[in-house]
């Protein structure tokens, strides 16, 4: 499978298209990091680009290559393979060329003006929403055969965690505002990895307290070791939950 | 040699394969012997791809099982060691090039054991010289040469070739016949899918002929022949499918 990898993986890296979007995190990070002296603001900057952008390039590219890489998906799978090896092999062939696009393009910049632990939540947060995300474009891909439909799903995932829950929650907030509500946010919250990255970034840039009283009740859960491990295990399950979804279909589907 | 052909090679049970409400393949009942050579003949859209598909585990049937030297292929891949594959339409990564998909294809198959692997094709399509070329830079009919060579690449027992011919220059159309036949003399199992009926005379000795999912006849091509009083491949068929819609007018 290691060859499997290496090799979709340097053909991923010789698209245009990851060499355009690391082109573009690093003209951004370098771009931020030219206008403010301050690390914290320019984290916070470049952290509206990555929760926006990274799932939305994620989903995107990934459903392309899949149905791009359809025939010669089915000529593997025509070898004595198992299904899943290759499925697995295709997954982290795109994760690891997105992963690796999205460290080039911000930890570059990052190291060179010096990174800090900031910083370097930054990347982690990058990284795993690529991660989600790939995951979530793949069971998009898996669940039809039709290259404008996944594509579709694929943005509605996006569409949905990036825009659509932020209101809902709000709206679930705001409705309920009677009520103690701190713990179904943190649950609530749960449910969307982008927010749930979002709040550990914010926590380490230690302005939750613009969040008010809310903001220090998740100061108090997520800034604790328990509260980072919470956080970081329930996006490592956004990871695999849906990759485990994905290839049990694929497993069974008609190619 | 009689209780040889009792033991198929291949053989499809009462296979159905249903696409929503399209039936695919209606119900096929059919043994693939070693050491024959089968043209799998059939208008567009009869299932012939569908047939070959299923064989290959890329289609799940609906009903029914396929048998692979007497052991079923549900939920099995390492019987695929034994089939080649050359598929209809050959797409590949754009910039990966023809020695890293040579060298990947050998690794899927952990055949790293360098003296099995049959690499005359290579030679003989001269794809060697162009090992470096990345494969969005090949025109159709090189790409179709390095599907074949990969298919021939593993002496895999059973060939299945799906439109191996269509375009190839006449120069490599003559280079793969000869490979098609030098391998056919070695005893090995093909299946050739083609709309070029007169390749599939040369090249095949049984035909298959489906239709609507069904299997219309399988038999050898001079019994065809004998039967349509035709002399070439091609009349035949056609003579074959009005013998048969004219016998269905008559029933109804």
């Amino acid at each position: 499978m290691t060859r499997v990898i290496k090799y979709i993986f340097y053909d991923i890296l010789r698209t245009r298209f990851i060499l355009l979007y690391t082109v573009f995190l690093l003209v951004s990070t370098f771009a931020m990091f030219q206008l403010d002296s301050d690390t914290g603001k320019v984290v916070l900057s470049l952290l509206n680009i990555i929760l926006i952008v990274v799932p939305l390039i994620s989903v995107v590219f990934t459903t392309i290559h899949f149905y791009n890489s359809y025939e010669f998906i089915e000529l593997m799978l025509a070898q004595p393979v198992n299904r899943s090896v290759i499925f697995l092999g295709e997954y982290l062939s795109v994760a690891i060329s997105l992963c690796s696009a999205c460290l080039v393009g911000i930890g570059v910049p990052a190291l060179l003006f010096g990174a800090d632990e900031r910083a370097i939540t930054l990347l982690f947060t990058g990284v795993t929403l690529t991660l989600v995300f790939v995951s979530l474009a793949f069971l998009a891909s898996v669940l039809t055969r039709d290259k404008a439909k996944a594509i579709g799903i694929a943005l509605l995932f996006w569409f949905y965690f990036s825009l659509i829950y932020d209101g809902l929650l709000l709206w679930v907030v705001f409705s309920f505002s009677d009520y103690p509500l701190e713990k179904v946010t943190l649950a609530l919250i749960a449910l969307n990895p982008v927010d749930l990255a979002r709040i550990i970034m914010l926590l380490k840039l230690d302005i939750a307290a613009l969040m008010g009283y809310t903001g220090a009740f998740y100061k108090d859960f997520f800034g604790s070791h328990a509260g980072i491990i919470f956080s970081t295990s329930i996006l490592v399950i956004w990871i695999i939950v849906p990759l485990m979804a994905a290839s049990r279909i694929f497993s069974k589907k008609d190619l | 040699m009689n209780h040889l052909q009792s033991n198929p090679m291949i053989l499809f049970n009462n296979v159905c394969k249903n696409f929503g409400k399209l039936k695919a393949l209606d119900d096929i009942n059919l043994e693939l012997n070693a050491g024959k050579s089968y043209a799998l003949v059939g208008p567009n859209g009869s299932g012939k791809t569908t047939l070959i598909k299923s064989l290959l585990g890329l289609v799940v049937p609906t009903t029914g099982e396929i048998l692979f030297d007497k052991k079923s292929i549900a939920n099995d891949w390492k019987y695929r060691k034994k089939i080649g594959y050359m598929p209809q339409i050959g797409r590949y990564p754009d910039n990966m090039t023809i020695g890293q998909l040579v060298d990947m294809m050998k690794n899927i198959r952990g055949d790293e054991d360098h003296e099995k692997v049959d690499e005359e094709l290579i030679d003989a399509f001269k794809l060697y010289k162009i090992y470096e070329k990345r494969m969005h830079t090949l025109s159709g009919g090189t790409r179709q040469k390095v599907s074949a060579a990969l298919a021939f690449l593993f002496n895999a027992p059973v060939l299945i070739l799906d439109e191996p011919t269509a375009g190839l220059d006449p120069v490599s159309v003559e280079i793969l016949k000869e490979k098609i036949l030098h391998e056919k003399r070695r005893g090995k199992l093909l299946l050739i899918s083609s709309h070029i009926l007169n390749d599939l005379e040369e090249l095949a000795t049984e035909v298959v002929y489906i239709f609507e999912g069904k299997v219309h006849f399988n038999n050898t091509i001079e019994s065809l022949k004998m039967e349509t009083n035709e002399k070439r491949l091609g009349k035949a068929i056609a003579t074959f499918i009005r013998q048969k819609e004219l016998l269905a007018s008559i029933n109804q």
